[in-house]
């Protein structure tokens, strides 16, 4: 399975991590800065734009959790590798 | 037909949801069952990332309000980097023979579980509870989070020091970063309780 996946899977899954971490920091910031606004204002464009681009990710390599939409109509599955396998 | 899900609100979010992601990318450069033996210590170690999920989480029934969010923010990333060093131990050993693992030293590891994964430090012992504690008290717990988290910091260094897979290092930094970057939060937390307390005190 590994280093099988098309170059997009990369390129859109990194930038999926890269998106993620600086809500991670964020919120973690956010949890003792309770009320910088400055930094809520970030983590709420972060976030809108977090959900964006893992749509986009979902549609062409499967859901990323629980919840997501299944775009194949005929068969639900954790469809595509699992992180530890690419 | 129910309208578009808004997005969790902070606080709201009271189940874990898996996210088929790592949060950082993990590559190994060889198959490498040593170096995985050393990792592992980061895996079911007293200072490891699963030790460490289940501290904090725990603590939050009984810590006051201010820092349960800190708290549960963190105890769920220490999950996310326990699935990466779960990837690596994976990556580095999934080819290695039998005779690789006997010289690299898990060869009682092969005898007991195969190749899969088990919560063990780096020298075989199982994991246990017993590696952290739940004092109750607020400055207490927090001040051993913030051990826990250099703890760690430093193995990561131990086990940078020992590696010579530069991609892995790579990971490896990230995760020896994020222990700093806890243990800083920490810190802030505790000021944030001691502020609190000393403000109970002015009438």
């Amino acid at each position: 399975m590994a280093n099988t996946m098309p170059i997009e899977y990369y390129q859109q899954l990194e930038e999926i991590q890269a998106i993620d971490f600086v809500i991670d920091e964020l919120v973690l910031y956010l949890d003792t800065h309770p009320t910088d606004q400055n930094a809520i204002q970030q983590y709420n464009h972060f976030a809108l734009y977090s959900k964006q681009i893992k749509q986009k990710f979902e549609e062409s390599f499967g859901p990323l959790q629980k919840g997501s939409v299944n775009h194949q109509q005929d068969y639900w599955a954790w469809s595509g590798p699992w992180p530890w396998q690419v | 037909m129910e309208g578009p899900v808004p997005f969790p609100q902070r606080g709201e979010e009271i189940v874990w949801i898996y996210e088929k992601k790592l949060q950082y990318p993990v590559k190994v450069s060889t198959c490498n069952p040593t170096l995985a033996k050393y990792l592992v210590e980061q895996y079911g170690g007293a200072d490891g990332e699963l030790a460490a999920a289940l501290r904090y989480l725990n603590q939050r029934y009984t810590i006051p309000d201010k820092v349960i969010g800190l708290l549960t923010d963190i105890g769920t990333e220490e999950f996310a980097h326990l699935e990466m060093i779960a990837t690596m131990i994976y990556k580095l050993t999934k080819d290695a023979k039998p005779q690789a693992l006997k010289e690299a030293g898990l060869g009682e590891h092969y005898v007991q579980h195969d190749s899969a994964l088990f919560y063990n430090n780096a020298a075989g012992v199982p994991f246990s509870a017993t590696y952290f504690q739940a004092k109750g008290d607020p400055i207490a717990d927090l001040y051993e989070d913030i051990a826990a988290e250099e703890k760690a910091r430093a193995t990561y260094q131990w086990i940078i020091d020992m590696s010579d897979d530069t991609d892995l290092n790579d990971s490896l930094r990230y995760l020896r970063e994020r222990e700093i970057v806890h243990s800083q939060r920490f810190r802030e937390a505790v000021e944030i309780l001691k502020d609190e307390r000393d403000r109970q005190k002015i009438f």
